[in-house]
């Protein structure tokens, strides 16, 4: 699916094809053959590269490196402070996958997955319901996309308060006429709930974005048609919306799950990982810097890293990327 | 061609930076940061790093330095406070520049100590001073002067306790707790404040192994495969307690939510009774109650419930130690600045903390203690780099909240199992780490 019916060439870069590279070198004009270009000005060839050399050195200095850096660690027995470190090969790793309690954390991530369904399913409600048009609808958009512009540290200590014994939670219910004892962070399946529930929050935002992007990107002489013909909304939207977003909704399956694994503000803020809501980063924190085992820590990282490209590219593998022709 | 080229030259990049970041400092010199022969003639600009933002933000510490000034005037102070003191610290280090004078991290082992600061002198010469100086003792020389000891045990509302009937303090666990039963029937204060959100005030029980069986060596006595958390012992006595005051219904009744700034408050006003905390907390709870408008002489502070020979222990242990950078290039002013304020600053005296210097009186937070005739157990921190690393090994740590956080899990239901499970699960993790770690 790389090379569709294209047939001039130097109009590529403004269709929809993905840029594959082929059909127009950077450097050369569309206007017509002139090699000489190349070898008589070196600056011009070079022009591109000094472009990106900003960018490229912050990217190289502030991922690269700290990542092969890391990387190396998990091969040594690293404190995190002493100068000193011992080249320790696969020994991190095999520590790693011999310790269960280690990968017990990820059940943990199976509520923020759930929740992340959830969350998904509501952002896409919300998004279909404000595509069409509605009284304050942009009032609609704010509101929902408002709590992911706040930091995740902030979130964490309001919603402390949220759930604390006697807090916003219990007086809301309260008013409802339902008074619980219950503590809301008290025990693993309900403090795993809450937390959850927090993340869903937080985030249907920003899917709910996503997807009202993506929605409005398809034509709007499609719905026209499709009122002339007499479809019902559920039918635009069983027909219309939803093949149309299917790419950036295999993306944001794929931002939840590689995010349900990663959980880690909103617990390590909000409980610190106890009463059984530790997940795999704060356990990987923990190691690093309470325990001052660096090393593991690292090696921890890197697994982690290669757990989500796994499921990723499983999940690219079973649900391929194929391009949506709605005409 | 050029894509390639661009590849292999950020590979290259790469692997040479991270050659470099490898090579980290030069070696130290190990020279003795001696304190200069006469206090005038000493010079230079020195940076101290604090954990005391509080302080600095307040001006107490420029206050101090002016003090300093008096009798060295040509050293220049100046703080760095940091509110992560630990973290951001700790990640200096792998650089020179950690300020001239420092806390020593609690996470730097004992053992790595020459490494990152130079000697104060030898051990005999030191210690003959200096309580605790053991504590950064490392090949007989001393790296690190305490700023302060705290004496531990639990910090209580008497107003609160005398109205459920009890004058006297607790002589044993069974007692304490029947004590904080009654405060539940009579009062309608919770019992028992566990900090468990905030995490470290359950730390501060680990100051008390020593107080169960009035042994300064009980601490380095853990070093070993000795399983800390058998029948009897100091951990066990310690632990247990906790145990049965959450199981009990004792203590707060959603600990998820607890706040530490607001439990000042909740004990200066009588909603809360009990806290184990260290010494040093007197001041602050008196402070709140001042703020709260109750009498600061209503905060009592009583010894860990158990008697040895009719007398109560509490153990007395260091506060965070202040100790020269090995890079620092004014070596002796820094040295100056912690003997000036060690002995003389009465910095000590201020926080209501045991000072580190022998001679010094104790201070007046710890009346009741002196009254009652407490024994003041100054524990030994011989054997504390070989704790620390059998301790980090298991990753059980006893002076992160972690695994305290599990008990009152487990003591409140909120996770399977039960005590004498989670001990035996501690102390084997304990002895096979110690088979291997800190030897």
């Amino acid at each position: 699916m790389t090379e569709t019916t294209d047939t001039a060439p130097g109009r590529a870069a403004g269709g929809k094809t993905r840029a594959t590279g082929r059909p127009a070198r950077p450097g050369r004009t569309p206007t017509g053959p002139r090699r000489r270009s190349w070898r008589d000005a070196p600056l011009r060839r070079a022009t591109p590269w000094l472009f990106l050399a900003l960018p490229l050195a912050l990217l190289i200095t502030f991922t690269y490196v700290p990542v092969a850096n890391m990387v190396f660690y998990g091969f040594t027995d690293w404190d995190g402070i002493s100068p000193d470190r011992n080249f320790t090969g696969l020994d991190n790793y095999v520590q790693i996958f011999t310790r269960p309690e280690l990968f017990r954390v990820f059940l943990v991530s199976g509520y923020y997955l759930a929740a992340s369904f959830l969350q998904i399913a509501v952002a896409l409600y919300f998004a279909t319901v404000l595509s069409f048009d509605l009284r304050f609808r942009n009032l609609f958009k704010g509101i929902l996309f408002f709590p992911y512009l706040i930091n995740g540290v902030a979130i964490g200590f309001v919603f402390l308060y949220f759930f604390q014994d006697g807090g916003t939670l219990d007086s809301v219910l309260a008013w409802l006429g339902v008074t619980t004892d219950h503590p809301w962070l008290g025990d693993p399946a309900s403090a795993n709930t809450s937390l959850a529930g927090v993340s869903v929050w937080r985030y249907t935002g920003l899917n709910f974005v996503l997807f009202l992007g993506a929605i409005q990107s398809v034509p709007g002489e499609l719905y026209e048609a499709a009122q002339l013909d007499g479809a019902s909304r559920w039918q635009q939207f069983r027909h219309i919306i939803a093949p149309g977003i299917k790419p950036v909704l295999s993306l944001s399956v794929i931002l939840a799950i590689s995010g349900s694994l990663s959980v880690f503000e909103i617990p390590y803020i909000m409980t610190g990982g106890a009463t059984g809501t530790s997940t795999f980063v704060i356990q990987t924190v923990k190691l690093a810097f309470q325990f001052n085992k660096t090393g593991l820590a690292s090696a921890a990282a890197v697994v982690l890293l290669a757990v989500i490209l796994l499921i990723t590219w499983i999940q690219r593998r079973l649900v391929p990327d194929d391009k949506v022709d709605l005409t | 061609m050029g894509k390639k080229k661009a590849l292999t030259g950020a590979l290259l990049a790469t692997a040479m930076l991270t050659a470099a970041g490898c090579g980290g400092g030069g070696a130290p010199s190990g020279e003795t940061a001696a304190a200069p022969s006469s206090p005038g003639d000493v010079s230079g600009e020195i940076k101290v790093l604090t954990h005391r933002t509080d302080l600095v933000q307040d001006g107490t510490m420029d206050r101090y330095a002016a003090e300093f000034n008096k009798t060295h005037p040509k050293v220049k102070v100046t703080f760095e406070a940091l509110t992560d003191y630990e973290g951001e610290v700790r990640i200096r280090m792998n650089t020179e520049d950690y300020g001239d004078v420092l806390m020593i991290p609690g996470a730097v082992a004992k053992n790595d100590y020459p490494k990152f600061f130079a000697p104060l002198g030898t051990s005999e010469e030191l210690g003959a001073k200096y309580r605790f100086s053991d504590k950064t003792d490392v090949g007989g020389k001393v790296y690190g002067i305490a700023q302060f000891g705290t004496a531990n045990g639990f910090l209580y509302n008497k107003a609160v306790w005398r109205k459920a009937g009890v004058t006297d303090w607790p002589t044993t666990p069974q007692e304490f707790l029947a004590d904080l039963r009654a405060i539940e029937a009579k009062t309608d204060a919770v019992p028992y404040y566990t900090n468990f959100k905030d995490g470290w005030p359950l730390t501060a029980w680990s100051n008390s192994i020593g107080s169960v069986t009035c042994d300064a060596k009980a601490n380095d006595r853990l070093a070993g495969p000795v399983s800390p958390w058998k029948e009897g012992s100091e951990l066990h006595v310690i632990d247990s307690l906790l145990h049965d005051v959450v199981k009990g219904g004792l203590s707060e009744k959603d600990p998820g939510t607890t706040n530490w700034e607001a439990s000042k408050g909740m004990i200066a006003k009588g909603q809360v009774a009990t806290m184990h905390l260290g010494s040093w907390a007197i001041t602050q709870m008196r402070d709140a109650a001042r703020k709260a408008g109750t009498d600061p002489a209503e905060i009592g502070f009583m010894p860990f419930p158990v008697q040895k020979d009719g007398k109560f222990c509490a153990t007395a242990v260091s506060d965070y130690q202040q100790a020269v950078n090995a890079h620092s290039a004014h070596k002796s002013a820094a040295r100056a600045w912690i003997d000036w304020f060690t002995e003389k600053s009465g910095y000590s005296a201020k926080e209501g903390a045991i000072s580190a210097v022998k001679a010094a009186a104790m201070p007046d937070t710890l009346e009741d203690f002196g009254d009652n005739d407490v024994k003041l157990v100054e524990r030994s921190e011989a054997e504390t780099g070989k704790v620390n690393a059998i301790d980090n090994a298991a990753e059980i740590g006893l002076a992160k909240p972690d695994y305290r956080r599990q008990l009152v899990d487990i003591a409140r239901g909120a996770q399977k199992g039960d005590l004498r499970g989670f001990f035996a699960d501690l102390d084997k993790r304990w002895d096979e780490a110690a088979k291997t770690a800190g030897s």
